[in-house]
């Protein structure tokens, strides 16, 4: 992982800069619509975040997972049914409970599968995500079909002192804005360490790895942790969001759609499903408004996509920023032949 | 031991019904580069995958360092320092040079679930790297991407990666395949060098370059070893030469 060439390094922090500007121009911008913008916007970054993580798996080490929905989901029930009835559970209790319990099923469900590869690793992701569907869809301690509810969100207090207050729309937007940014600058460093040079790697050959003395599997099987992890963060963060979960959140359709904001976004970049999670939701919201199908016109924009952009928004950002005249050209040859690798 | 750093007892792999490599017995001494060569389809690179793990044998045992290494997994024969290259080049394409030799370099470290630091930061790692591009005669292009370099280099950089890894045993696959006249030459002069310092085992067609380094030689025909032993001796074989040498009169 290099670098980012400079022009997207300042494209990303003016994005940043701009959404955490929004909740203070956004009344006058927005009226009455402010309140759902922010909504929105919050949830929009919540599925960022898992996209971050599915991209660790995808983009990074080449696994296909269609799993990050089944630890979305699995961390938000942790929480409702964690949580007591008629009484705020305090964060520092529910965070470790919830990300501990995704963080085990991830080790479980890695350990077993974690040696398939290629299309049985998707089918058996998939299988998994079901069993999980079904069990919340038809277990009564859950509420089934219909779902659960969170009545009282998580308490941020330390020594009775409300540090934050979760309920707060504009708070939680900010919990999760600096949640989706701390994440990706977490991720980038893995990336350039030991670790992330070893997934990257597994990715190119993984063969060779193995000949330089690497157990692969101990390393993708890590890479599967920590995405199941931060996609169950993103599901307790959506949990605190809407204070109810169901159990279509766990079903892999909710996978895919992560999966096309990856693809969408750019492949292993970590930037590009940030990017390609707003475009997803974006395209979603706008054709819904146009027709009930709304997936019929979003597949065409996939598959021109997946024709004319085969490395999503951020291939395309990559490719504009290598065009433009820098002052050294060693941003530039670097661009050039990966585009040939690929060829 | 006397002294082997590798040996093969009755080395065998069938593939169904195909007995790839049959019955090999050869011994390496440190410090000595010992070639196999012998036609297409003789069981060379059989024998390449059975000594670095990647294959099962179906039976024999391969000795390495006085322990017994038949069928351990590749990782950990590399752990016991046989450091293998690849016939058909097998780098990381998109990573520079540094960046390919630096992975290598770091799976000296106990383990790589190190997450916060920079690889090169780590200074063993980059030292490690930066010698073994060193001695593979790649120093000056660190920093191009391993995708961009000529064949040839890309070859060097195969060796350069296996060094990276710290071995006291190497284990190259055809090296110089595919290589021009200039460009094998300088890989020999680098083997040669690579010799004072490590064991080796060279899988060649070049027969050429074969006989101006090795020590000894193991010919295999068919998956059986017509002969082994020291350069000269196994080059007036006379089954050798009727077998694989030809006549005298060489055709290429």
């Amino acid at each position: 992982m290099h670098a980012l060439p400079r022009p997207i390094q300042l494209l990303l922090m003016a994005l940043l800069l701009l959404m955490a500007a929004y909740p203070l121009f956004g009344a006058g911008l927005a009226g009455e619509k402010h309140d759902f913008f922010l909504q929105q916007l919050t949830s929009i970054m919540i599925l960022a975040i898992v996209a971050l993580g599915l991209d660790l798996l995808v983009g990074v080490s080449g696994m296909v997972s269609l799993a990050s929905a089944a630890f979305f989901g699995m961390a938000g029930y942790a929480l409702v049914l964690f949580a007591p009835e008629y009484e705020a559970v305090s964060i520092w209790v529910a965070l470790p409970v919830c990300l501990g319990i995704t963080a085990l099923a991830a080790l479980l469900m890695g350990v077993l599968i974690i040696r398939t590869s290629g299309i049985f690793f998707i089918m058996v992701t998939i299988a998994f995500s079901q069993m999980l569907y079904y069990l919340f869809h038809d277990a009564s301690f859950a509420g089934g079909s219909d779902g659960a509810y969170l009545f009282m969100k998580p308490v941020v207090a330390i020594g009775g002192v409300q540090l934050l207050d979760l309920d707060n729309r504009t708070s939680l937007f900010y919990v999760v804005l600096a949640s989706l940014g701390l994440l990706f600058v977490l991720l980038r460093t893995f990336l350039r360490a030991p670790f992330g040079r070893v997934l990257l790697g597994i990715k190119e050959n993984e063969q060779r790895v193995r000949a330089m003395g690497y157990n692969p599997l101990f390393y993708k099987l890590a890479a599967f942790v920590i995405a199941g992890t931060i996609a169950g963060y993103a599901g307790m963060l959506s949990a605190t969001q809407y204070g109810f979960v169901s159990p279509g959140q766990l079903s892999w359709q909710m996978s895919a759609h992560i999966l096309v904001m990856v693809i969408l976004g750019g492949m292993g970049t970590l930037f590009g499903p940030i990017l390609g999670a707003f475009a997803f939701e974006g395209l979603h919201h706008w054709f819904a408004s146009l027709t009930p199908h709304w997936e019929l016109p979003m597949g065409v924009v996939v598959i021109c996509m997946v024709l004319l952009l085969p490395r999503g928004i951020a291939g395309l950002l990559l490719q504009l920023a290598a065009r433009k005249p820098t002052k050294t050209s060693a941003v530039k040859l670097p661009r050039v032949s990966q585009q040939e690798a690929e060829q | 031991m006397s002294g082997l750093i590798l040996e093969t007892r009755g080395l065998s792999k069938t593939f169904g019904g195909l007995r790839a490599v049959s019955d090999i017995s050869l011994q390496v001494a440190p410090r000595e580069i010992h070639a196999i060569i012998g036609p297409n389809g003789a069981g060379k690179s059989t024998m390449v995958n059975l000594l670095s793990g990647h294959l099962r044998p179906s039976s024999g045992q391969v000795i390495f360092n006085g322990q017994d290494i038949t069928g351990l997994a590749p990782n950990k024969v590399s752990h016991l320092g046989v450091g293998r290259s690849f016939q058909r080049t097998n780098i990381f394409p998109s990573f520079s040079c540094l960046e390919n030799c630096m992975l290598a370099a770091q799976s000296r470290m106990k383990n790589s679930f190190r997450f916060f630091r920079r690889s090169e930061r780590y200074p063993l790692v980059r030292e490690r790297a930066e010698q073994a591009l060193e001695a593979c005669g790649l120093s000056s292009k660190g920093h191009s991407t391993a995708s961009s370099m000529s064949y040839g280099e890309q070859r060097q950089l195969e060796v350069g990666m296996v060094l990276a890894t710290e071995p006291s045993f190497l284990l190259l696959d055809e090296p110089m395949a595919g290589m021009g006249k200039e460009e094998s030459s300088r890989v020999v002069e680098l083997l040669a060098e690579l010799s004072r310092e490590y064991s080796l085992v060279l899988v060649e067609h070049d027969m050429e370059a074969v006989f101006s380094i090795a020590k000894t030689l193991t010919v295999m025909v068919n998956g059986q070893m017509l002969a082994s032993g020291p350069l000269d001796q196994v080059r007036n074989d006379p089954a050798v030469q009727e077998a694989y040498l030809g006549d005298g009169e060489e055709q290429f």
